[in-house]
C-alpha cells in the first residue's frame, strides 16, 4: 500500500485543531473518534477529548435524539480541555447536522456525507429544505462527500453484501481525516487487525479506511492537508489515558501499594461501569469483583470485605450514591476502610445518564442521616483519577473510614495522553493490621478493645477475622468509646460523636495545603474542584495573556478542607466558583469562611469551556460584581 | 534487682486449637432478650454446639441485620458485625468471598430476611455463597413492637393491621427453594437437639444453607407455632424428615405422606395404603419439586382448612453445588497462572508485592515515548 499519487501541496502546519465526529447511534462515531485520537497521541500531539452520546444505546435512526458524537482537540502544545468550538465537523447525516452545527465556529470545515442528505432522511429531522442546497451553510466551508456509495464501492468487490458494506463508512470518514490531518496510517491498520476476528469485516473496513485515505489525497475536495506538529512535551513514556480506566489502575495500585487484595462490589450503572469492567479484567492481581443484585449490596459487600481485610470498594452514579447511603453511615459507625466512588452525571434521578455533572458535591458532603462525616477526594483530568484512588485509598486506611471519591462523567469517558508515573515513586499506603491485645482489664488479664483509639489519627485498630485473641464485634448500635461495648449514655455517645468529627477534620494536617497559581496580588480568585480544572486552566491562561491579574486555587481534597484555605480565599476580595451545578461549593466556602464567593454555574450537561470561563472573569471583574450575586456562565 | 515483683501480661494472644468448650463461644455481654424468649433456646442451642464442629472462634464471623435476633452476634465469642436491616447477606457476602477460610454465619428475622432484604436472601442462595443463615421466623415484628410480618397468617390482627392483615404471607422455604437454594432445612426453639443436628448438617454443607428455625415471640405473637410444636401437639402435628426414609409420622408412625394421583403430596393412614406407597425422601435429589411440595404441605392444607396441618422438619434439600467464594478464587488462581505470575496470594491474606505487573499494566493500551 504504497503511496502513489503525489500530494497536490504541502501539509499546511497548524498549532491546534478540534475535530469533531457526529452521526447516529450506530454510525461508529465513538470508535471514529477514538482512533483519531490515538493515532494522534502516537504521533504525539498533546490532546483531550470528549465523546458525547445519547442515553439510548439504540435510539431511532436518524433522529436527533439518536446523535452520538465525539470531539477531539489535539495540538502541538500543552492544552488541558476538548476545545471550544470545533474547527472541523464531520456529519454522516442530516441529523447529526442539526444537532451539532451550532458549534462549528464560523468558518469551520463541514465534511458531509452526501448520501444522507435525501428527502426521507432530510424530513425525518424536519428540514424542509436540503440545507447543503438552499444556501443555510454559507458561514461554512463546506466539502460533500458521498462517503456511503464511496464505501459500498470499496467493499462490495470483497464480497461484502450491500447491506453489510455501509457499515464500514466510518472507517472512510477516518481515513479521510486521517489523509486531511497527516496522521499515520499504520496505528489504524494494526488495530482493525487485532480488532476484528471476522476476516471479512477486517478487509472491509481496513478498504474502507484506505479509500477515505485515498479519496482525500486524490479529490479536488480539499486543497491540501494540515500537519498538527508533535507537542513539545515532557520526555518519557506516554499512554493514551480516559479517567475510568486510569481511576481502576489507581485501585488496583492502591491494592499494591497496600499490599492488600482489592475487593469490588458494584452494580451497572453509567458512567461508572466501565471501573467495573476493568477491573474484573484484572483478577491476575488478585482483584475481586463481585456484581451485585443492587447498589445496596454492592455497597454491603465491600463493607463486609474491608471488615474481612481487603480493600473494600464500590463504585457508582448519582442515584447509587443516595442507594449506598445507609451502608455508608455503618461504615463510618464501624469505622472501616472503604473507598466509595461516584462517577457524577446530570440528574436528579436518571437526569443525562451519559452526560456529565458534578452536583454530587452535597449528597457526598452531607449525603447520611445523622452526623456521618467522611472525607472526600475530587479527581481533576483523566490522568489525576489515578493519583485519586491511591489517595482516596491512602486515607481511607490510615483513619479507618469510608472516603467518598468524586470523579463524573466528563473526566470518566474523556481521555489525555499521560506520562506515565515511576511506579517506585508511589506512595506507601500500607498500614498494620492489629494483631496483640491493646488494653489491660481491671482484672489485669490482656484484652481487645476495638474502639481503642491511635492518639494521632484518632483511628481504631483492625483486627481481622482470623486474628487468635482478638473477636470481637462491632455494630450500627452506638459504642462504648474504647471498649466497643454497647453504650446509649448521654455522654458516650456525644463524645462519640465528636471524637468521628474529629478524626476526619483531622486529616487536614495529612492532606497538602493549598497554593495559588498565577497572581498573588490578583483582586479575583477563582477556585475551583474537579474536571472544571481544564476548562479555568485554559480560561486563566488567556486571561492572564491579556493582562489580567487572576489567582486561582484548585481543590482536590473538599472534606476535610486544606487547612489554609480559608486564610488564602480570605486575601481576595472576589472569589468565583465555577462549578458544574448551581454553587455547592460556593455555598460551603461562604459558610466555612464567611468570604464573597460567588457561583459560576453550567448544567447542561456538558463541561465548561475555556470562552465561558475566560467571560465569567470578565464579568466578575466588571461592574456586574455589584449586582448579580450569580454570575452564571451560560447566560 | 528490682525489689517489687512485677506480673508481665503477655499481649500475644494464643491461637484457639479445635478443641474448645462452650465458654468459648459464650461473650461477656448481657443477654438483653425478654424473659421466656425463643431466641434464649437457639442462642444455646449454637453455644452447644460450636465446640462439637472443632472450629475455632478467630476463624469464625457471625454477621446479623436489624431486629430481635439480630442481637445474636453480641453474645457470641466470635467476630460479628450487627449491622443494616435487611443487608446482612450482602455484608456476610463480602466476607465470604473475601475470605472463604472463614465460617460465615447470618442470623436473621422474618422481617429482616423475607421483606427489607429479600433481594439479597435470594441472591446470596442463588449464587451458593458459603454463608450458614439462620432465619428466626416467629411471624411478628417484635422489636418495633409488634406489627404483623411478611409471614404472618391472613387476618393477624396487629398494630398496623386493626381489621386483620390483608398480605398473602411468604412460606420461607418455598422462597429458599425459588431461589436454587442448595440446602434448605427447618426446626424448631422447643428441641435443642434437633436444632443442633439441623445447625450441624447446615453446617457441614459447602455453600449458602438455609434454615427457618420456628421461634417464639412470647410477647407480640405468643405461642404462634403451638399447635404444631407444642409439647401436646408435636406428636401428631410434626413429620421428620430423615434422608432415604419413608416419611411417616404420629403416634407409632401411623401417618404418612404419599404422591397422590393428581401430583399433590397428602397426608394418609399407613395402614389405608401400606408402607411401601409411602413417598422416600430425597434430599440429595438434584430437582427441587419434591422439597418444594414438602414444603408446601402444611401451607395447602392450612390455606384450605384455615389452621395448621401436619408441617414437615428436619432438611428438606441438600445437594452439592460449587460455592461462589470458591469460584472467585479459582477465577483469580486462573488469571494469575494465565499471567505466569508465579507468587500467590494467600487466602488471608496481602497479595505479593507486583510492582512490575504494574508497570505492565500502566503499559498496557500501548505507549510512546516523547523525547
Amino acid at each position: 500500500m504504497t503511496d502513489t499519487v503525489e500530494r497536490k501541496s504541502p501539509a499546511e502546519s497548524i498549532s491546534r485543531v478540534v475535530v469533531r465526529f457526529a452521526g447516529d447511534s450506530g454510525d461508529g462515531m465513538q470508535l471514529t473518534g477514538d482512533r483519531f485520537t490515538s493515532s494522534s497521541a502516537i504521533f504525539g500531539n498533546d490532546l483531550s477529548t470528549l465523546p458525547d452520546y445519547p442515553a439510548e444505546i439504540r435510539a431511532p435512526a436518524g433522529t436527533v435524539n439518536g446523535v452520538s458524537s465525539f470531539q477531539v482537540h489535539i495540538s502541538d502544545h500543552d492544552i488541558t480541555t476538548p476545545g471550544d468550538a470545533p474547527n472541523v465537523l464531520i456529519v454522516m447525516n442530516p441529523a447529526a447536522l442539526m444537532a451539532d452545527i451550532g458549534r462549528l465556529e464560523q468558518g469551520g470545515l463541514l465534511i458531509v456525507n452526501r448520501d444522507s442528505f435525501v428527502e426521507r432522511d432530510l424530513t425525518k429531522v424536519g428540514y424542509l429544505t436540503n440545507p447543503l442546497e438552499d444556501g443555510s451553510l454559507s458561514n461554512y466551508r463546506v466539502v460533500e462527500v458521498p462517503m456511503t456509495s464511496l464505501t459500498i464501492q470499496a467493499t462490495v468487490p470483497l464480497g461484502v453484501k450491500n447491506r453489510d458494506a455501509e457499515r464500514s463508512k466510518n472507517f472512510f470518514a477516518l481515513g479521510m481525516i486521517s489523509w486531511l490531518f497527516s496522521r499515520p496510517r499504520e496505528p489504524t491498520w494494526e488495530w482493525i487487525e487485532s480488532k476484528f476476528r471476522d476476516e471479512l469485516i477486517r478487509s472491509a473496513n481496513t478498504a474502507a479506511f484506505n479509500a477515505g485515505y485515498h479519496f482525500g489525497e486524490t479529490t479536488e475536495l480539499f486543497d491540501h492537508a494540515y500537519q498538527v506538529e508533535s507537542a513539545n512535551m515532557r520526555a518519557g513514556e506516554y499512554t493514551n489515558i480516559s479517567g475510568n480506566i486510569a481511576l481502576a489502575w489507581g485501585l488496583i495500585a492502591a491494592g499494591q501499594l497496600a499490599e492488600l487484595p482489592v475487593f469490588l462490589g458494584s452494580y451497572p450503572i453509567t458512567p461508572a461501569s466501565d471501573i467495573l469492567h476493568e477491573l474484573s479484567k484484572n483478577k491476575h492481581f488478585g482483584v475481586r469483583t463481585v456484581q451485585a443484585e443492587d447498589e445496596i449490596a454492592a455497597a454491603g459487600m465491600a463493607l463486609g470485605a474491608a471488615f474481612a481485610g481487603h480493600l473494600g470498594i464500590t463504585t457508582t452514579s448519582g442515584p447509587g450514591v443516595a442507594l449506598k447511603s445507609e451502608t455508608i453511615s455503618l461504615a463510618v459507625s464501624l469505622e472501616l476502610p472503604m473507598l466509595l466512588i461516584d462517577i457524577q452525571r446530570g440528574g436528579p434521578s436518571t437526569g443525562l445518564p451519559t452526560k456529565t455533572e458534578a452536583a454530587d458535591l452535597n449528597i457526598a458532603m452531607f449525603g447520611r442521616h445523622a452526623e456521618a462525616p467522611l472525607p472526600i477526594v475530587a479527581a481533576y483530568s483523566p490522568s489525576h483519577c489515578f493519583h485519586a484512588a491511591i489517595e482516596a485509598a491512602r486515607i481511607a486506611l490510615k483513619y479507618k473510614t469510608p472516603v467518598i471519591l468524586l470523579s463524573d462523567g466528563y473526566i470518566a469517558n474523556g481521555s489525555e495522553p499521560w506520562l506515565l508515573p515511576d511506579v517506585d515513586t508511589l506512595p506507601d499506603i500500607r498500614v498494620p493490621f492489629t494483631t496483640e491485645f491493646n488494653h489491660i482489664a481491671p482484672d489485669g488479664s490482656a484484652e481487645f478493645w476495638p474502639y481503642l483509639r491511635d492518639a494521632e489519627t484518632l483511628a481504631r485498630p483492625w483486627a481481622i477475622p482470623g486474628t487468635p485473641g482478638l473477636m470481637h464485634r462491632v455494630g450500627g448500635l452506638e459504642k462504648q468509646d474504647g471498649s466497643g461495648d454497647i453504650d446509649y449514655t448521654p455522654e458516650n455517645h456525644e463524645r462519640m460523636v465528636h471524637l468521628r468529627a474529629a478524626k476526619i477534620a483531622g486529616i487536614a494536617k495529612d492532606i497538602p495545603q493549598v497554593t495559588i497559581v498565577g497572581d498573588d496580588d490578583a483582586d479575583i480568585c477563582i477556585l475551583g474542584w474537579g474536571s472544571t480544572w481544564a476548562a479555568i486552566d485554559a480560561a486563566v491562561q488567556r486571561s492572564r495573556r491579556r493582562g489580567m491579574k487572576v489567582a486561582w486555587v484548585h481543590l482536590t481534597h473538599l472534606s476535610p478542607l486544606p487547612a489554609n484555605l480559608g486564610e488564602v480565599l480570605k486575601r481576595f476580595p472576589k472569589v468565583i466558583v465555577p462549578e458544574l451545578n448551581l454553587g455547592q461549593l460556593c455555598r460551603i466556602v461562604r459558610a466555612e469562611f464567611l468570604v464573597d464567593a460567588r457561583p459560576i454555574s453550567k448544567v447542561q450537561g456538558l463541561p465548561f469551556t475555556a470562552v465561558e470561563l475566560e467571560t465569567a472573569l470578565d464579568n466578575a471583574t466588571g461592574p456586574g460584581w455589584a449586582t448579580d450575586f450569580t454570575m452564571g456562565a451560560s447566560r | 534487682m528490682s525489689i517489687s515483683e512485677h506480673v508481665t501480661i503477655s499481649m500475644k494472644p494464643v491461637p484457639t486449637g479445635p478443641v474448645t468448650a462452650k465458654k468459648d463461644w459464650t461473650s461477656d455481654q448481657e443477654v438483653r432478650w425478654c424473659p421466656g424468649c425463643g431466641d434464649y433456646g437457639i442462642l444455646l442451642a449454637v453455644q452447644t454446639l460450636m465446640p462439637e464442629l472443632e472450629i475455632s472462634p478467630e476463624n469464625t464471623v457471625f454477621v446479623s441485620g436489624i431486629g430481635c435476633s439480630s442481637r445474636f452476634p453480641y453474645y457470641m465469642d466470635t467476630y460479628g458485625i450487627h449491622s443494616i436491616h435487611g443487608r446482612a447477606p450482602a455484608i456476610a457476602t463480602g466476607i465470604a468471598v473475601a475470605r472463604p477460610d472463614l465460617d460465615v454465619w447470618v442470623i436473621t428475622g422474618d422481617g429482616d430476611a423475607l421483606s427489607i432484604g429479600g433481594n439479597h436472601l435470594i441472591h446470596a442462595l442463588r449464587r451458593n455463597v458459603n454463608l450458614t443463615i439462620l432465619l428466626f421466623n416467629n411471624r411478628i415484628y417484635g422489636l418495633t413492637k409488634g406489627q404483623y410480618s411478611p409471614t404472618s397468617e391472613v387476618g393477624k390482627v396487629t398494630k398496623s393491621t386493626p381489621m386483620g392483615s390483608i398480605d398473602q404471607p411468604f412460606n420461607p422455604l418455598s422462597v429458599a427453594l425459588g431461589a436454587e437454594a442448595t440446602f434448605v432445612a427447618r426446626t424448631h426453639d422447643l428441641d435443642r437437639k434437633h436444632m443442633m443436628e439441623t445447625f450441624r448438617a447446615a453446617h457441614a454443607h459447602r455453600g449458602a444453607s438455609f434454615v427457618e428455625i420456628f421461634q417464639n415471640c412470647n410477647v407480640f405473637n405468643d405461642d404462634a407455632f403451638d399447635p404444631v410444636t407444642g409439647r401436646k401437639n408435636r406428636l401428631e402435628m410434626m413429620i421428620d424428615l430423615h434422608h432415604g426414609e419413608p416419611i411417616r409420622f404420629g403416634d407409632e408412625g401411623h401417618a404418612g405422606v404419599v404422591m397422590g394421583t393428581d401430583g399433590r403430596l397428602q397426608i394418609v393412614e399407613v395402614a389405608d395404603v401400606g408402607v411401601d406407597a409411602l413417598l422416600i425422601h430425597d434430599a440429595h435429589r438434584d430437582d427441587s419439586s419434591l422439597a418444594f411440595a414438602l414444603a408446601r404441605l402444611s401451607n395447602e392444607a392450612a390455606q384450605a382448612t384455615g389452621s395448621w396441618a401436619p408441617t414437615p422438619f428436619g432438611v428438606f434439600r441438600d445437594v452439592d453445588r460449587p460455592d461462589y467464594g470458591s469460584m472467585v478464587a479459582a477465577q483469580l488462581a486462573a488469571a494469575a497462572a494465565a499471567k505466569r505470575t508465579s507468587k500467590s496470594e494467600a487466602s488471608t491474606g496481602r497479595p505479593e508485592n507486583g510492582r512490575d505487573d504494574l508497570r505492565a499494566l500502566l503499559r498496557s493500551a500501548g505507549t510512546w515515548q516523547v523525547g
